[in-house]
């Protein structure tokens, strides 16, 4: 069998956080991510969701080489991509890249288009003007601009270009794997539709792999092959989407799922939903936690495991 | 037949540059709110909802300025009331709800103090009567421990608490209209939930009105009874909330509903492309002549 493409083992990050006490006393460590595992096939889209503070970021983050993580391991293609033995940066850049958020914040307001997208390639040993510029073109047109936008700063496009440009410059490496954090939130209901279009195309066109970020779960739905459900630092509940959103069976996966405000559900049942009824029960094991209260993120989670409840569906129980 | 609540008749508002010079913002938009109805406004940013909030509640701030039309709150015209009548009628019969707690918040003062001035201000009440009420209000708004609470300053609290803190503040002069713009595009889906449902049952229970801003339609469609669809300054379609989802007219409001992805769409229809505005209105600068209204419970026809 061929090693996949991203495979994170048992990744976990602690950040110490100084009490405030005198002389530094009452350091304590926050837990942020608590013990995560999955993999990431070619040309798949992984989807992370759960609630502000989850470890998201910093799970994203530890993959990108710009979180050291306390424990765990993350491979490339089966080879450490960070920690003792990874790549250095550059050659590291040409396996992930990422798209920020927001598109106004990630560019360098001083920079052309054109330059902001050479940098990247010049450093990876192009020297050749001709090719630089014919890449550049390749790619602006991949995402949807003309070569004449290379030209211009950033200030002169609209959010949805800059958001373009951002893609521009995740996939100017060629990179395989791109780690989007909240690709489209920052952006208007129409640009939003036209990014979401792209990622779509680009990902089929590229064969690219996408590991994505994002609180709006519509957009999951439509996006992704699989879903992780995070809550305090572990996955909850893992499965392709069909299971997440059809035969969710986590208490927290219900509640977000049931939180969506989707024009549909709110138009057909007459209150707004609340959740969680009828929750299964697998092999009489309980949850450790329903994400109905904020975790203690300072002491680790009790004892749990993820168990396969279908050919491709995890949950996560209390240790039996 | 009761009188509309809110009557914003042809609206026309503006940033003033030099003496005669004008950028329109809102070019006449036109809208009635019911007694106890829930009315919402979406579109796209930058399209007019939060001035015509800012209108109502008589806090637009220069260069911003009404050019003309008419603010009818009770059958009174706002834009013509002594700023100090509007002062009284500002947090006591019409209330607002901001997206960012903290900027309404007073950070100094505990949330407790801050819900008791509203009873001091507007209801003549002493300091003692006004901080039991405030806690009272506290935990009408479902807020756990609130006699504990109420002596939290706003840093203190989670956002999900603070907004609620917000409603609490807002409501608690039983206002006629209560304004949200955007109350829980900062929060957690989960929270935005609970707050939803918290201003939705209030509301109902004490028959104040609201006028609900929001970009997101699944938001909108889960309070509100009518939804106005503003563009560019206009408001370009209005109907009952089934119906604009059902049979929206405006080719701008398709093309919005199209946009979004829906929950449960993939699995029935499979992965579909979401639709593009832009290029289903060829013409942005064309779409506000093509304003489309239809009345409460009339089948309209194209102006
Ligand atoms: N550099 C840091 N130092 C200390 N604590 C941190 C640091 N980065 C993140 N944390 C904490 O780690 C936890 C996880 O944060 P993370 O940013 O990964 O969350 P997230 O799921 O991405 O949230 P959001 O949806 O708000 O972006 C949070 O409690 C956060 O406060
Ligand atoms: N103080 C101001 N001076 C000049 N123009 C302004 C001012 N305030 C708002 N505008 C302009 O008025 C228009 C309408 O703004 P408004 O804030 O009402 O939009 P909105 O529909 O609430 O958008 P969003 O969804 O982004 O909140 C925008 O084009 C905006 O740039
Ligand atoms: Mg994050
Ligand atoms: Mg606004």
């Amino acid at each position: 069998m061929t090693a996949p493409l991203l495979q994170v083992d048992d990744l976990h990050v602690r950040f110490p956080i100084s009490g405030g006490g005198l002389l530094g006393r009452g350091r304590r460590m926050l837990h942020a991510v608590n013990g995560i595992s999955f993999s990431l096939a070619k040309g798949e889209c992984l989807s992370i969701v759960g609630e502000s503070g989850c470890g998201k970021s910093t799970t994203a983050l530890s993959i990108l080489g710009l979180q050291e993580p306390t424990e765990g391991m993350i491979r490339y293609r089966g080879l450490p991509l960070a920690g003792p033995g990874a790549p250095g940066r550059m050659q590291r850049a040409k396996a992930v890249q990422m798209v920020f958020q927001d598109p106004y914040a990630s560019l360098n307001p001083r920079q052309s288009v054109r330059s902001s997208l050479a940098a990247p390639l010049r450093l990876h040993g192009f020297t050749a003007g001709s090719e630089i510029d014919g890449r550049i073109e390749v790619m602006l047109k991949n995402v949807g601009l003309t070569p004449e936008h290379a030209n211009r700063y950033p200030h002169e496009f609209s959010g949805g270009q800059r958001q373009r440009i951002g893609i521009a410059r995740a996939l100017i490496l060629e990179p395989e794997i791109v780690v989007l954090d909240e690709p489209v939130s920052a952006l208007d209901v129409s640009i939003r539709a036209q990014i979401i279009n792209l990622l779509l195309d680009l990902q089929e066109k590229l064969g690219l792999s996408y590991l994505m970020i994002s609180h709006d779960l519509s957009v999951v739905e439509h996006m992704s092959d699989r879903v992780l459900v995070m809550y305090f630092g572990q996955i909850v509940e893992e499965g392709g989407w069909r299971e997440i959103f059809e035969a969710p069976a986590h208490p927290y996966t219900r509640r977000l799922i049931a939180a969506i405000p989707d024009p549909e559900k709110a138009l057909n049942t007459a209150e707004l939903q609340d959740c969680v009824s009828d929750v299964p029960q697998f092999a009489g094991r309980s949850f450790i936690s329903d994400g109905s209260t904020a975790p203690d993120v300072f002491t680790a989670p009790a004892p749990s495991e993820l168990v396969e409840i279908g050919a491709s569906h995890k949950v996560r129980l209390a240790s039996a | 037949m009761t009188a509309p609540l809110l009557d914003i008749r042809s609206l026309h508002l503006g940033v003033a540059l030099g003496r005669s010079a004008h950028h329109p913002l809102l070019k006449g938009v036109s809208f009635q709110i019911m007694p106890g109805e829930a009315y919402g406004l979406v579109g796209e940013s930058g399209s007019g909802k939060s001035v015509t909030s800012l209108a109502v509640m008589g806090l637009l701030k220069r260069p911003l300025a009404v050019s003309s039309g008419e603010i009818l709150f009770k059958g009174q015209n706002l834009l013509t009331l002594p700023k100090r009548e509007m002062r009284r009628l500002r947090g006591n019969r019409i209330a607002m709800i901001f997206q960012e707690p903290m900027t309404a918040l007073n950070p100094l003062s505990t949330v407790g103090r801050q819900i008791a001035e509203m009873f001091v201000l507007h209801q003549d009440k002493s300091w003692n009567e006004a901080q039991k009420l405030a806690i009272d209000a506290l935990a009408s708004v479902r807020v756990p421990n609130p006699d504990r609470r109420a002596k939290n300053y706003p840093h203190q609290m989670s956002g999900g608490l603070r907004q609620r803190v917000m409603i609490a503040m807002a409501l608690a002069c039983n206002p006629d209209l209560l304004i949200a713009d955007e109350p829980t595009t900062a929060l957690d889906v989960t929270v935005q939930a609970e707050v939803l449902r918290l201003i939705k049952e209030l509301c109902a229970e004490r028959g104040t009105a609201v006028l609900f801003i929001s970009h997101d339609l699944g938001v909108i469609a889960s309070i509100c009874q009518r939804v106005g669809v503003m563009y560019a300054g206009c408001l370009v379609e209005e109907n009952e909330t089934r119906a604009l989802f059902d049979t929206p007219r405006h080719d701008y409001t398709k093309g919005l509903l199209g946009a979004l992805p829906r929950l449960g769409s993939r699995s029935q229809h499979g992965r579909q492309r979401l639709v593009d505005i832009d290029s289903i209105i060829a013409d942005r600068s064309k779409l506000t002549e093509t304003r489309f209204i239809a009345p409460r419970g009339i089948e309209g026809s194209q102006p």
